[in-house]
């Protein structure tokens, strides 16, 4: 039976919420499986908001449509709620994961979102200590990474190393990937 | 019968539309690219330049001042006997609309990548497919991909549709803007010493460079032969469509990837079929599937080469079928019904058959259209038995 993931990413126009839907779509390649990424575009400016999408399969993918119920929905900025519907069409038993200094419960009573499983990781503080830079997007995928089994973790340190590796020093492709992990780490859970 | 093992194994990468296709054109190492490397100017022609500047092809790029310029520059460098590419889109390509005919109208087997854009006002740069319809009766071949793997492999083909000698047509091959170009998908790349072995050498039987033989290219040509060259012309874009499918079966025979001038789906024993171009065929397979779960005899016919239209083809894969939806992705203001429905529709009552239809227009100016609204069509099909359905209907649009 085939198994198709579906992601939807939502966050701030500078924050690298493209380019993680990226990551990890590339990342599903290592263990030879089919993706797709790509984003919602609009008019993208610094701060607006933006949405991207990631499918993953382990057979090919026909649809070329956006994603309207996802397995998860990964949120880069705490301040986009009230201002964007992100739980729209959040699978039963699908997962959401914030970047929040608040507590999994406290985000799911402020939302109201009466099912699925809450993640919550202060990815921005994390991002800010390890790579001195507001660009909360490896440690948003150590999060999801926490709240569904999508890709393994060394596949995503591998594809994030020769990714980043093209443009980036070696201290902050190290850095990107301790934030994954710490992330990883860090996550918080809330279920019901 | 090939078997699968015999196929040339490609290598699995991750790669947007744009991507592919600068891959593709690197892989051919055409003799010149002309390009406009400015808004609405894709990717491609950015990701190729780089290819340039970093000798890996051994082309000549000319960054020209516009893009009426880059298919002027391609005009020459085409009949001074050079394999010439472009690639444009959206504005791009109907600011080079009067040229486009001179390269047909001159036989120069010009290839170009359109990267389909709607047109403004308002303005939008987003996926429809105003922009290649507005160039279809400009006398280019011209065809339309589901998936970046098929952009990839149509950017390879195309190459030796134009130069066949029975043709000796410009090519375009296209994909839906942003839903292809610029999405990420796994796509497997073919080693570079294939694909220069399945295009070959271009031997151009008249070149303005072979001083020897002197000939003169676009001359005036008024009431005494301009339409009897009108008339080779249109031979030359009839004989394509013997053409592409027979390169579309080297080219699977070789990597298993069989491409035709129309792709039916589930189609055989289907009551009611769905016909279109590009992108959204992938979706509508997917309703498909789902619906035959629920054995409902319903399929899809889409149309890889929209000029030369395949009539005989398409007849012969919706004739029988008990009602037909035709999806439009450009629009035709003031006319009864749109581009593709139009020719379906002529294609079906010169075969003999009346079945009922509708024309949906869907998806202009980069609307998404998802799996529901597919269904929808589906739908609607069962109750358009024997009736062919005027107005025109608007998927997806807010009334």
């Amino acid at each position: 039976m085939e198994k198709l993931l579906e992601i939807r990413w939502h966050g701030r126009g500078g924050q690298g919420v493209v380019t993680a839907s990226e990551l990890l779509a590339e990342t599903a390649l290592e263990d030879g499986g089919y993706f797709q990424a790509f984003p919602d575009y609009g008019s993208e400016r610094m701060g607006a908001p933006i949405r991207a999408y990631t499918r993953i399969s382990s057979s090919p993918i026909r649809q070329h449509c956006q994603i309207s119920e996802p397995d998860a929905v990964v949120v880069f900025d705490s301040t986009l709620i009230g201002v964007v519907d992100f739980t729209e069409g959040l699978k039963d038993g699908g997962a959401l994961v914030i970047n929040t200094t608040l507590p999994p419960d406290e985000v799911r009573r402020r939302l109201g979102l009466g099912h699925g499983r809450v993640y919550t990781v202060d990815a921005t503080s994390i991002a800010l200590s390890t790579m001195k830079r507001n660009i909360p997007n490896t440690p948003m995928l150590g999060a999801l990474l926490r709240a569904i089994d999508v890709v393994k973790k060394d596949d995503l340190i591998k594809v994030i190393t020769e990714r980043m590796g093209g443009r980036m020093s070696k201290e902050m492709v190290k850095a990107n990937i301790e934030a994954m992990e710490q992330a990883f780490n860090e996550t918080r859970e809330d279920r019901i | 019968m090939t078997t699968r093992t015999e196929y040339v194994k490609g290598t699995p990468v991750a790669l947007d539309g744009d991507r592919a296709v600068a891959e593709a054109m690197r892989q051919v190492n055409p003799d010149v690219v002309a390009a406009y490397p400015i808004t609405p100017q894709t990717e491609i022609v950015q990701r190729f330049s780089e290819f340039v500047a970093n000798g890996e092809v051994d082309t000549e790029f000319i960054a020209v001042e516009s893009e009426h310029a880059a298919m002027s520059a391609c005009i020459g460098a085409s009949a001074a006997g050079g394999r010439a590419q472009t690639a444009t889109a959206g504005a791009g390509l109907a600011l080079m609309w009067e040229v486009t005919w001179v390269a047909a109208g001159t036989r120069l087997p010009i290839v170009m990548h359109v990267v389909n854009r709607s047109l403004s006002a308002p303005l939008n740069i987003l996926c429809d497919h105003s922009d290649s319809m507005g160039v279809r009766d400009a006398g280019w071949i011209q065809l339309y991909a589901e998936t970046i793997q098929e952009a990839y492999d149509d950017a390879i083909q195309a190459v030796r549709i134009a130069e066949h000698p029975d043709v000796m047509l410009p090519t375009m091959h296209t994909l839906d803007g942003f839903v292809l170009g610029h999405s990420l998908e796994r796509i497997e790349v073919l080693p570079d010493e294939v694909v220069r072995g399945f295009i070959g050498t271009y031997n151009p039987r008249y070149s303005l460079l072979d001083v020897d033989h002197p000939v003169t290219f676009g001359p005036n040509d008024y009431h005494d032969y301009f339409f009897e060259h009108r008339r080779q012309q249109i031979e030359g874009m009839e004989r394509a469509l013997d053409v592409i499918p027979q390169i579309g079966e080297e080219f699977g025979a070789l990597t298993g990837r069989r491409y035709g001038l129309v792709e039916g789906y589930q189609l055989d024993d289907a009551d009611f079929a769905i016909v279109a171009l590009g992108s959204i065929n992938g979706t509508v397979k997917v309703v498909v599937d789902e619906l035959r779960r629920q054995d409902r005899k319903v399929g899809l016919l889409k149309v890889r080469s929209f000029r030369p239209f395949p009539a005989d083809k398409v007849a012969q894969a919706l004739g029988g079928k008990r009602a037909i939806a035709v999806l439009d992705r450009s629009f035709s203001f003031g006319a009864q019904a749109h581009p593709l429905f139009l020719e379906v529709l002529t294609a079906l009552y010169t075969h003999g058959f009346t079945p009922g239809m509708a024309n949906y227009v869907f998806g202009l100016g980069g609307r998404d259209t998802l799996p529901w609204q597919i269904r929808q069509v589906y739908d609607d099909l069962a109750e358009l038995e024997g009736v062919v359905s005027a107005p025109v209907r608007y998927l997806t649009v807010r009334e």
